[in-house]
């Protein structure tokens, strides 16, 4: 018998039953559009940015230069300090907004009565633009008659000048990021709360277990789940973060705020530096696969579901 | 099961037609038949105040009205930088626009792109000259003509007449040197019991443009910081130290100015809520200004030093090269119909920018505007000092350069000397590839 090899399956024809067959290529074509949008726009790019990312291509014209673009980026200060950056800006976000989400969804869990106010007050600003986002703190930043300003100046404190001071505007940033993503952490534990079984909490009330007991040794571990969801999307958020930059501080005062994404954006798109502009890509995509394989390939083990 | 099949390979076919029909559209559009109507796509940014939109898009309906085999399309593109990204993304996808705004000084980038038309040739050497020297040193590269000044501006001085009258000076005599500026900014430099500052003598913008403003201080002390071809900077001789020590001196020692950095949208904000009683900033605000003052306000030419000086400013009309011939001829009507002397002039008064045509001041809707509102002509009496704005190969990593080390010396974070010195070494090594 001639064994034909089936291209979707890659097994010989003859040893499929028909049905299988034709259950798997339904399979395959539901997948289909999908694919084509994730080759196209996920892959293919990515590919695209490594190959580019070898050749030194400015205005049109490109060059093979290996690894020399590399090389050259570790002697690039501005490069450094972008690193420097995007490292504290993750730093300073992703626990403390953790925490609060982790707090506030508590809170609001408790009090079912009066929540949906609250709830839609701490999940709001997620659901704003992030331009009219950015617009917002612009003017909350603004030195002397800001909104910020304005506030501490009741309690007789002297403002700084929050954007334009580089040693002010990261810690800026990180609050202002916090305030946007504890309340949209929030959801996702609130989700995880209101599943959480109830006789195991019954039965530690009536062993007599106090508060933060509880917390510690029922709530948060059989949250760790949610945890593990939120902390890849705070870690990726953080390294991800542009439109602000661009609308806020256009990454200055000299460089102070300019976070990667950002760099890659203004290499590309003001300089023309495709070149540099893909090696710097290259380096976001390994920093964001390292977070998710430390992710999937070590603390993935370590929690219960 | 076989239509579900069929449908995927439609969608599929669907999806590979969309991408390769883009790039497509443009090279097979008919070389035109004579009675079918040209489409011209013309890209355009919005970088100050007032209705800019609303006056290109009637604009475009009264080239058409007058020639109605020709329709302009106006795109609004966003800031001059967003613009840039899209007309740039376009040519590189052989997708050019026709026409666009951009920045005077995005000439060099666009030439490295060879994307631009040389429009030497299109246009009557006479028309040409009618445009200001200081406009046309950033759109010519020796003798050709590779964009025409459109909406062009340059810095001037704006001050509060009334808070000049509150500090005891003579509200129509503006600072006219460095010293008068220093002393002037003194006394109008107001605040409270408790030592806070309620009103500012000057802010200069050092967000942005700090490169612009950087070089109105340098040219008020020596020469351009850069040379006519665009392959040299000066950042570091002595002038340009002494000009931006000055600046940093306003604010960190002088304490007339807010220390650090001021953002480029806050300071006409400033200036209207009395928070500050002089600026440096871009007659293109003019027009806004005049509409939102609550005071009597003045406009005058920025302090000399040793002599008087601003470089122009804004955006020139260039033509895209990649597209078909009769395009072009009908881009060089379009552009000749926008900057007739009669629409320049209505052009400036309704946005603030500064007629780039000297035949425009001769007509009688300028003329009788500067009679009414004579703050419409400093700008125009400046030009004589003005000179070209920075503009380099690589333009946007060299002012990116310089712009941070400005930055870095207001702050404080290291000496104006050293940031200086940097920023040229930096910059050198930008250009080295071009020399």
């Amino acid at each position: 018998m001639e064994k034909k090899v089936n291209w979707l399956t890659g097994t010989g024809r003859g040893s499929l039953p028909p049905t299988r067959w034709k259950k798997n290529a339904f399979a395959y074509s539901l997948l289909l559009p999908s694919m084509i949008f994730l080759i196209l726009f996920t892959y293919y790019p990515t590919l695209k940015s490594i190959y580019l990312s070898f050749f030194n291509s400015t205005m049109g014209q490109t060059e093979f230069v290996g690894l020399q673009q590399y090389k050259q980026l570790l002697e690039d200060d501005i490069f450094l300090k972008v690193m420097k950056n995007n490292l504290l800006l993750a730093i300073g976000t992703v626990p403390t907004s953790i925490f609060l989400a982790i707090y506030l969804a508590i809170w609001l869990n408790g009090k079912l009565k009066a929540n949906a106010f609250l709830r839609a007050a701490f999940f709001y600003p997620t659901v704003i633009p992030m331009i009219a986002i950015a617009n917002i703190w612009l003017f909350i930043y603004t030195p002397s008659y800001g909104l910020l300003d304005q506030f501490l100046e009741v309690f007789g404190v002297k403002g700084v000048n929050w954007l334009g001071d580089p040693s002010w505007v990261m810690y800026s940033m990180i609050f202002m990021l916090i305030w946007k993503e504890a309340g949209f952490f929030m959801i996702f534990y609130l989700a995880g709360l209101q599943n959480l079984p109830q006789d195991v909490y019954e039965a530690a009330r009536i062993e007599g277990a106090k508060p933060f007991q509880i917390f510690r040794h029922i709530t948060f571990p059989l949250l760790m789940p949610t945890t593990m969801f939120v902390l890849i999307i705070a870690v990726t958020n953080s390294f991800k973060l542009v439109d602000h930059l661009y609308i806020m501080t256009k990454g200055g005062p000299d460089n102070a705020s300019n976070l990667l994404l950002y760099y890659i954006y203004e290499t590309a798109f003001s300089f023309w530096d495709m070149g540099k502009a893909s090696v710097l890509t290259v380096v976001l995509l390994v920093i964001l696969l390292a977070i998710s394989i430390f992710n999937y390939a070590y603390l993935d083990k370590r929690i219960h579901y | 099961m076989r239509r579900l099949w069929a449908l995927f390979l439609v969608f599929t076919l669907a999806l590979t037609a969309c991408s390769s029909g883009t790039t497509n559209s443009n090279s097979t559009a008919p070389a035109g038949s004579g009675d079918k109507p040209i489409e011209l796509e013309f890209y355009f940014p919005v970088a100050v105040g007032g209705p800019i939109t609303k006056i290109i898009d009637g604009l475009a309906a009264d080239f058409t009205k007058e020639n109605p085999n020709i329709k302009v399309t106006p795109i609004f593109g966003g800031s001059y930088q967003d613009t840039m990204t899209k007309v740039a993304t376009a040519v590189q996808g052989g997708n050019a626009p026709d026409m666009a705004v951009l920045l005077s000084t995005e000439l060099y980038t666009l030439l490295s792109m060879n994307a631009i038309e040389n429009l030497t040739p299109q246009f009557e050497k006479s028309y040409i000259d009618d445009f200001f020297e200081g406009f046309m040193a950033n759109s010519k590269v020796g003798d050709d003509v590779w964009s025409v000044p459109f909406q062009r501006s340059t810095i001037v001085l704006y001050y509060n007449k009334d808070a000049f009258k509150a500090a005891g000076l003579d509200p129509e005599k503006a600072p006219s040197n460095w010293q008068e500026l220093r002393e002037y900014a003194q006394k109008l430099t107001v605040k409270d019991g408790q030592g806070n500052v309620t009103q500012w003598g000057l802010e200069i913008p050092s967000t942005g443009f700090q490169y612009w403003m950087f070089q109105a201080l340098a040219l008020q002390t020596g020469d351009n910081i850069m040379s006519g071809d665009g392959k040299q900077v000066f950042f570091d001789n002595p002038a340009n130290v002494e000009a931006l020590q000055f600046w940093h001196d306003l604010g960190k020692k002088d304490k007339v100015m807010p220390e650090g950095i001021i953002e480029w949208a806050t300071v006409p904000s400033d200036f209207l809520s009395g928070k500050t009683a002089m600026m440096f900033h871009t007659t293109g605000n003019l027009t806004k200004v005049k509409n939102d003052a609550s005071f009597d306000f003045g406009v005058a030419f920025l302090p000399a030093n040793k002599q008087f000086g601003s470089p122009t400013g804004g955006g020139n009309l260039y033509v895209f090269k990649d597209i078909p011939e009769e395009n072009k001829k009908a881009s060089a009507k379009f552009i000749e119909f926008l900057t007739s002397p009669e629409r320049v002039a209505q052009w400036s008064i309704d946005t603030g920018y500064v007629a780039t045509r000297k035949s425009a001041y001769e007509t009688d809707t300028l003329k009788k505007y500067v009679t009414d509102f004579p703050h419409a002509k400093v700008a125009m009496d400046q030009l004589q000092y003005a000179n070209s704005e920075l503009s380099t190969y690589q333009n946007g990593q060299v002012q990116k350069i310089l712009n941070d080390n400005i930055q870095a010396a207001l702050n404080g974070t290291t000496s104006v000397n050293e940031a200086l010195q940097k920023a040229q070494t930096q910059a050198d090594q930008v250009l080295k590839n071009f020399k």
